[in-house]
């Protein structure tokens, strides 16, 4: 589904990425894993098509297709998904209309009409209950004044609408608490399947222990250093990342 | 007076014995020495620092030349879709009693041009008018002389005027330029309330220059809801007074909105004259090409206890300039005010500009007052946030820009008129989500 071969990144003059490869095919669940300032996020970004980052080498395909040369909207229609560290405020639109603008306008890339409001409302009655968000929280502003956890169960309830092939979770843990995080995670569960991949981008163990990984992945200074099984993810838990970085620098 | 001006001026005072000048000689008389004495505001002018007003009038206007009489002229596409009114209809600045709407109004209620107004109404016009247009402005001044025409409208105590009062403006300048001057008075008594729309258009695309001065006068408990709709996508130049005086628990909510024009310039001055008022104005300019757009607000705080709210935004889009001043006065004796001011801009492009400046006067020491304003460009990361949802670059511009303009419509109360409002902001920000 997703093969990244040699890619390199930079953001102004700093390399960030400095060649990654990963296979990533439907059905499996990847973890990325990576002391702070490891470039993690900046890969989780490079893949949705964040301006600020140039891509200096490498390819990117995401079944069969070179997303490097795609839009971050046509990567969006395409199916890739990135729920966001951060998910941004947007006074003044609602949750609702956003979406309902979103869903169509990939309906649209597909060359699908559009939902009319009632198969709307009734997609997004269905998608709330998977990730128990309340309507009223969806009248709102988009993450206005939302606290942390609302933010990232919105995002995991845009996931939910749009049915990506591939979900690109940042750091989606951090800043819940653990019932909520049982809520994200439960919400990701359901919402896997053997025609879509996901890749949980963590610094923590802790999700992994609902969001059970095919693979875990440690990225260092902008290279994947190690690859495993869920039992990496457990060892790293244990032991932190100091052995991770003696190894690398030992290569 | 500066050389700048002196050729204008000569053309003005060449053109100054028009035949309504007669009526109301003395008033006119004295209006015209002041503009003599002000003179046209220049580039050093501080009130007109960065609206070059009077170098438009003396490159675009032909001071001698008569404006064309009022010809027929189809007023439907000028119509607003804001479902049922009353309507005053202006032709080149002359009340156009065939094109207007004014049969169903509450028993009453007195809308009349000045000059068709009976001996009790000339005498209440008489009474009212110049009581709260006190100003230095020079075009306030030029029009006090020149006006050509005058709309009155009077709402007696206690009547709730159910249908709002559309005055539509049309200037027709398919073959020569058009240069209109013309008044307001308003007065709701009592309990009262009224809602007025005033819109204005041009036909073709010789020059235009119109100036309004406008009062309006709302006395105890009384409402009024004014709502300005500048969209006249000719060769516009416009300065408009528009004062209103507010007496004790009145409501006042002004919305502004500019869409289009060559120089747009309000005035707008309300004084909070009673105590426990209320008054809310909002203003939009979505404005691009050579557009020039500048809001002059004054909010004087004159009694105790009362509430104003301004919220002004602005979107630049190529060489178009904006121009934001707002003054907030609060008087020694006004305690307990709450005034609150914010003016928020986005430019688009490199070449838009936007200056903004707050004026806050408090000579109380018990008030609660604050200003605010912010210039900036559309928020790259709530941009990337829509995109990596699927939505295309322009339509997440036109999102955004919409979700940053749209809170200002919360001062219109009427649906229709929202409605409105909100299609036209849409149709700009070519919204097509």
């Amino acid at each position: 589904m997703l093969s990244i071969k040699n890619l390199q990144a930079r953001i102004g003059e700093k390399e960030i990425l400095k060649g990654i490869n990963l296979e990533v095919n439907a059905g499996e669940v990847h973890a990325i894993m990576g002391p702070n300032g490891s470039g993690k996020s900046t890969l989780a970004s490079v893949l949705a098509g964040r301006e600020d980052y140039e891509v200096t080498c490498g390819e990117v395909e995401f079944n069969g297709k070179n997303i490097l040369e795609l839009d971050p909207s046509d990567r969006a229609a395409e199916g890739i998904f990135l729920a966001f560290q951060y998910p941004v405020e947007i006074p003044g639109v609602s949750t609702i209309n956003f979406m309902k603008t979103a869903v169509n306008k990939i309906r649209q890339y597909r060359g699908q009409s559009p939902l009319d409001a009632v198969a709307f409302l009734q997609l997004m009655k269905e998608k709330m209950k998977l990730v128990e968000i309340d309507q009223s929280l969806l009248s709102r502003s988009l993450n206005e004044g939302f606290s942390g956890g609302e933010k990232k169960r919105n995002e995991i309830f845009q996931m939910a609408m749009l049915e990506p092939k591939l979900s690109i979770l940042d750091e989606t843990d951090s800043g819940l608490d653990i019932d909520a995080l049982k809520i994200v995670a439960n919400g990701v569960n359901s919402l896997r399947s053997k025609n879509n991949a996901t890749i949980v981008v963590t610094h923590y163990q802790r999700l992994l222990d609902y969001i059970v990984p095919d693979f875990v992945h440690v990225l260092y200074k902008g290279k994947i250093v190690k690859s495993g099984t869920k039992e990496l993810a457990k060892e790293l838990e244990a032991k932190g990342y100091d052995w991770i970085k003696n190894e690398a620098a030992l290569v | 007076m500066t050389t700048a001006t002196e050729s204008i001026w000569k053309e003005i005072l060449a053109s100054s014995t028009p035949t309504y000048f007669e009526d109301g000689k003395e008033a006119r008389k004295k209006a015209f020495a002041q503009l003599s004495e002000i003179g046209l505001p220049t580039s050093k002018s501080e009130e007109y620092r960065f609206t070059p007003i009077t170098k438009a009038l003396e490159k675009r206007f032909t001071w001698t030349r008569s404006t064309p009489a009022s010809s027929a002229v189809s007023i439907d596409q000028f119509l607003p879709a804001i479902g049922d009114t009353h309507l005053i209809v202006l032709i080149n600045g002359k009340f156009s009693k065939n094109l207007s709407q004014l049969e169903g109004l509450e028993a009453n209620v007195v809308v009349s041009s000045f000059e068709e107004a009976d001996s009790k109404t000339k005498s209440i016009i008489q009474s009212l008018i110049g009581t709260v247009s006190k100003t230095e402005d020079p075009f306030a001044a030029m029009n006090s002389a020149y006006f050509q025409e005058g709309i009155f409208i009077h709402v007696p105590a206690n009547i709730q005027v159910a249908k709002p009062i559309l005055v539509l403006h049309i200037n027709a300048a398919q073959e020569k330029q058009v240069i209109t001057h013309t008044r307001l008075l308003v007065s709701i008594e009592k309990g009262s309330s009224l809602s007025i729309i005033e819109k204005s258009d041009s036909l073709g695309t010789q020059p235009c220059f119109h100036t309004f001065t406008e009062e309006m006068i709302v006395a105890e408990n009384a409402v009024l809801d004014y709502c300005k709709i500048q969209n006249d996508a000719g060769a516009a130049h416009q300065v408009s007074n528009t004062f209103i005086a507010q007496a004790d628990s009145s409501r006042v909510n002004t919305f502004t909105l500019t869409l289009n024009g060559q120089i747009i310039r309000n005035n707008l001055t309300i004084q909070i004259n009673g105590e426990q008022c209320e008054s809310h104005f909002n203003g939009l300019y979505l404005v691009n090409g050579n557009t020039l757009v500048d809001n002059h607000t004054v909010v004087d705080h004159q009694k105790p206890n009362s509430f104003s709210n301004e919220m002004y935004k602005g979107i630049m889009d190529d060489q178009a300039k904006g121009v934001f001043n707002g003054k907030i006065y609060v008087r020694p004796h006004a305690q307990k005010t709450n005034a609150f001011q914010s003016n928020r801009n986005i430019l688009m492009s490199e070449s838009a500009t936007i200056n903004t400046k707050p004026q806050l006067e408090i000579w109380a020491d018990d008030v609660k007052c604050s200003h605010g304003c912010t210039t900036g460009q559309l928020d790259e990361e709530a941009l990337f946030y829509l995109q990596a949802r699927g939505i295309p670059y322009a339509s997440a511009k036109a999102m955004l820009l919409y979700a940053f303009a749209l809170d200002v419509l919360t001062v219109v109360k009427n649906e229709n008129l929202k409605a409105y409002l909100d299609q036209l902001i849409s149709e700009r920000l070519h919204k097509n989500f």
